[in-house]
């Protein structure tokens, strides 16, 4: 009896086994996970399509600045704690492809991205948006002093702009370093210290962060600092109007954007070496490349498109200047002389 | 014969050690010697040499003197600030203890903010000193010096003082004093050879404690001292993060760990020479209501410097998140940085409502002051029987307080990659990095109270019949009670206002509080200024309504400090 029970156990559960690995299996939900610097956003609509679209779940990593999200990944290189990897950008790529953290991946959607955001062509690390590094000026502070606005790097100099102006430390801040390397494009390796040591004798004001700088010394910002001119972004005009307590007449800010004034930073998304879900990483990074996200990128991140498809938001239009002549240096020269630049400036301006 | 325990906690000493040391070593000593073999790989491959100490020994120089300074100023507030707290009764008293501790969970950014609006250019202080003088300029400067390093150290560490030793004063017999009066000292004389050697493990843990966090400062150097000045941490982390330099930082983070050591294991030497174990008093009977003009000028100077130096700052804050600037360019009140924080205006996928990141910063708050007051009360007494061993072991809880945060969260991030324990899934990481912290606060409040229990007492529990259970119920709970809400109340602080090692822990879709202002105030635009701010008068509410009734908590009769 005992046994006869024990044998049609066994039996239903082979039946029971068979059945269920006949049945369809209810579809699993991938994840995919993107390491990123804290400044990624995106709306909640354009994340939910693709992961109803993709029946995948999406989780964010984000480690502090781009320059920290970097080390991560390289030093959790054995060990990937993500899929795809965004936000490096131009002043860190080549460090980026010499540790050889990404895997290549050929989008077809690189087809419509202007040639000059595709610095990597092996295409291990893909352009997804850029931004300037520009001055920001006080539109009032000018027109009430009468005083013309800066066109030139060189006019920074002048007496009439005397402590007028406030940057970030390129040792601490990446808007700093960006700044520092747009004077290295403009008077070349000879001539930046030269430079920046006028700009000090007239009166420079160096912070350490960017938030320092825009919110305790300029003007414009609801700080009320001493400085009409503080580095930023060509986005922080249109951005300011966006987060206005009351909607403004016109943009309380604006960028200089004489040549070389400025610095492209462009932003890239790998995927990164040894993911297990390869598939669903090329279809992040097409999705990102799309006009979707492209159009959703610049109130949320307050970057610029590189797909020359998608259209700008109205705001941004109206009150963000795209300066015609930023300055660019090589990624591979920047890589190879950053550490150099930055403890020459160090020593020649802060000691 | 009943043999007295030397400190009466019911089990054996191994066990004591066990549970700490082993946190220790697996979220302290693993991490940081992961990442610093990293360093050292590093070094081997692409070649380290250092042609010049410069680079060490400047930073190295900064950061003790500016520690120094720091520790003495704020001692000389604090001291004061604990004797009128712990001896007289006053108007507002309970108030303003919870309002000096509340800069301690505040951010840096904004603490900034809040010392900007009073400081600042456009600061009261300024505007007022402008019109009054006539000047055109604003008259005081307060970023990129060296004394708004150290105004905003006292501001962030008085609390330290005034709890620490606040808590002993109070408990102090007052009748050694009134001994060594009657038999001729003068007041003078008794505080100076009664009273402060008395208090003396209290002073020199709460120096120490101070000194430490002044040593390891990182944010306020950055912000407020600016490019001109560099600790070591600061040195650290620009190594790190900016040079890549592994090998140098982690040549500094060792350096960092080494003063650190050195340092706390002087702090055992001097502090175990001679150890007066007093019974101390449980009730604050001996608290006086103000009665002579002296006394009452006394106490009001000392709450009005309190105040300028800690409350302000945190009131300006608070009343600038009610101020909008209007399309007239005029400051109007506005409750609109509140109302927009609930809302979703960009419709972001990272967006979080204040209750969502309130209530994690409170989840992993209590977490901490759960896992510190345990693993603390536990070393406590292991140290405190392991005589011989005191200095070593206590030196060795205080070591992740010199621990340099960017070494320690980057070796978070190389070791801890695999699941259950994993940084980008397992959420208890964050409130275990606080712990590291929070544990040697714990310690320091909890031992020269331990220390001062007297044998006799135990002895004559032990001789009644007690059992060693019941004589830790009765004698040294109640003797301990005092500390471990101190203890706890600055794991508390710690964890809410904790961000260097959250930003590396902490998920985008959980954030804390400190999280959440850090990214309102990385943003352009008047509005994300103004919503970061009201953000920290909520941080501020909670933690103060929070400190409020974790102090309820202790029995009547010892609600005083």
């Amino acid at each position: 009896m005992k046994q006869k029970i024990t044998s049609m156990l066994i039996l239903a559960l082979a039946l029971a086994f068979a059945l269920s690995a006949c049945q369809p299996k209810p579809a699993e939900t991938a994840t995919l996970t993107i390491m990123t610097h804290d400044s990624f956003a995106a709306s909640e609509d354009v994340i939910a399509a693709f992961e109803a679209e993709n029946n995948v779940k999406m989780v964010f990593v984000k480690s502090g600045d781009a320059g920290s999200t970097l080390n991560r990944a390289i030093l959790t290189r054995e060990n990937p704690q993500a899929d795809v990897l965004y936000g490096v950008d131009n002043t860190l790529l080549s460090r980026a492809l010499d540790e050889g953290i990404y895997e290549p991946y050929d989008s077809p959607l690189l087809a419509g991205i202007p040639a000059e955001f595709q610095l990597d062509a092996t295409h291990n690390a893909l352009p997804v948006d850029y931004g300037d590094v520009c001055i920001n000026y006080d539109k009032a502070y000018f027109a009430e002093h009468n005083l013309p606005v800066p066109q030139t790097l060189a006019d920074l100099t002048q007496p009439e702009y005397n402590s007028l102006l406030v940057v970030e430390n390129p040792a601490t801040s990446s808007t700093g370093l960006v700044f520092l390397l747009a004077t290295i494009a403009e008077y070349g390796e000879d001539g930046y210290i030269t430079y920046w040591q006028q700009l000090k004798d007239n009166g420079l004001v160096i912070v350490n962060d960017w938030s320092t700088a825009y919110y305790t010394n300029f003007s414009a910002s609801s700080g009320k600092g001493a400085q009409p001119m503080a580095l930023s972004y060509a986005s922080s005009p249109p951005v300011e109007v966006i987060y206005a307590a009351e909607p403004p007449a016109d943009a309380p800010t604006a960028s200089l954007v004489g040549r070389n004034m400025c610095f492209r930073q462009i932003e890239f998304a790998g995927i990164l070496k040894g993911t297990p879900n390869r598939a669903l990483a090329e279809k992040f990074i097409d999705y990102m490349l799309s006009v979707k996200f492209q159009e959703d990128m610049p109130l949320q991140m307050f970057m610029y498109p590189v797909n020359s498809e998608a259209q700008l938001p109205e705001v941004f239009v109206k009150y963000s200047q795209i300066p015609a002549e930023p300055a660019a240096l090589d990624p591979a020269v920047i890589a190879a002389n950053r550490d150099k630049w930055l403890n020459d400036w160090t020593e020649a301006i802060l000691r | 014969m009943i043999r007295p325990r030397k400190a009466g906690f019911p089990t054996g000493n191994a066990l004591l050690w066990l549970l700490p040391l082993a946190f220790l070593a697996l979220f302290f000593f693993l991490p940081l010697g992961k990442i610093l073999a990293f360093a050292a790989m590093s070094a081997a491959k692409n070649g380290f040499a250092l042609t010049s100490l410069a680079p060490v020994w400047r930073p190295l120089w900064f950061t003790t003197w500016q520690a120094g300074l720091s520790t003495v100023l704020t001692l000389l507030l604090g001291m004061p600030a604990a004797y009128v707290f712990a001896h007289y009764r006053f108007r507002g008293k309970n108030l303003l203890r919870v309002l000096t501790t509340l800069p301690f969970i505040l951010p840096t950014v904004v603490a900034v903010a809040g010392f900007t609006a009073l400081l600042g250019p456009h600061g009261l202080l300024n505007l007022g000193l402008m019109r009054l003088f006539q000047l055109n300029t604003a008259p005081i400067t307060f970023m990129n010096t060296l004394w708004g390093i150290l105004l905003v150290h006292v501001f962030y560490n008085t609390t330290i003082v005034l709890r620490v030793v606040g808590s002993a004063w109070a408990q102090l017999d007052e009748r050694w004093e009134q001994t060594a009066r009657v038999l001729g000292a003068s007041p003078r004389q008794a505080l100076r050879e009664v009273t402060l050697p008395l208090l003396r493990p209290s002073i020199l843990a709460a120096a120490l404690l101070v000194f430490l966090f002044d040593f390891t400062s990182f944010a306020v150097i950055l912000m407020v001292g600016g490019p001109y000045f560099a600790t070591l941490e600061v040195a650290i982390y620009q190594q790190t993060m900016s040079l890549f330099n592994l090998p140098l930082a982690g040549l500094l983070a060792v350096v960092q760990l080494v003063c650190t050591f050195v340092i706390t294991w002087i702090y055992g030497k001097v502090n175990g020479r001679r150890n007066i174990p007093l019974l101390p008093k449980l009730t604050s009977e001996t608290l006086r209501n103000l009665r002579s003009f002296g006394e009452r000028l006394a106490v009001f100077g000392i709450n009005t410097l309190l105040i300028t130096l800690l409350v302000l700052p945190m009131l300006a804050l608070a009343a600038r998140s009610l101020l909008n600037l209007g399309a007239d360019g005029v400051m109007r009140f506005s409750t609109q940085n509140y109302t927009q924080l609930f809302v979703n205006s960009s419709n972001s996928y990272f967006y979080v409502p204040p209750a969502g990141a309130a209530l994690n910063s409170l989840f992993y708050a209590l977490v901490t002051v759960l896992l510190s007051l345990v693993l603390g009360t536990l070393a406590a007494y292991a140290m405190s029987r392991a005589r011989r061993l005191q200095g070593l072991l206590s030196a060795l809880i205080t070591l992740p307080l010199g621990a340099s945060a960017v070494t320690l969260g980057l070796g978070f991030l190389v070791t801890f990659t695999r699941a259950p324990l994993d940084v980008s899934h397992f959420p208890l990481l964050i409130p275990i990095a606080h712990s590291l912290v929070a544990m040697p606060f714990v310690v320091r409040t909890l031992q020269p109270a331990l220390n001062a229990i007297p044998v006799s007492l135990r002895q004559a529990a032990g001789v009644l019949g007690a059992s060693s259970m019941k004589t830790w119920r009765n004698v040294d709970a109640p003797l301990l009670r005092r500390p471990l809400l101190v203890g706890g109340i600055f794991a508390f602080t710690l964890s809410l206002g904790e961000f260097g090692a959250t930003t590396f822990l902490a998920r985008p879709e959980t954030p804390t509080l400190p999280v959440a202002i850090a990214r309102y105030i990385g943003m352009p635009g008047e509005l994300n200024y103004g919503q970061a701010l009201a953000m920290s008068t909520i941080l501020l509410l909670i933690c103060g309504l929070a400190i409020f009734l974790l102090e309820r908590l202790q029995p009547a009769g010892m609600t005083e400090i």
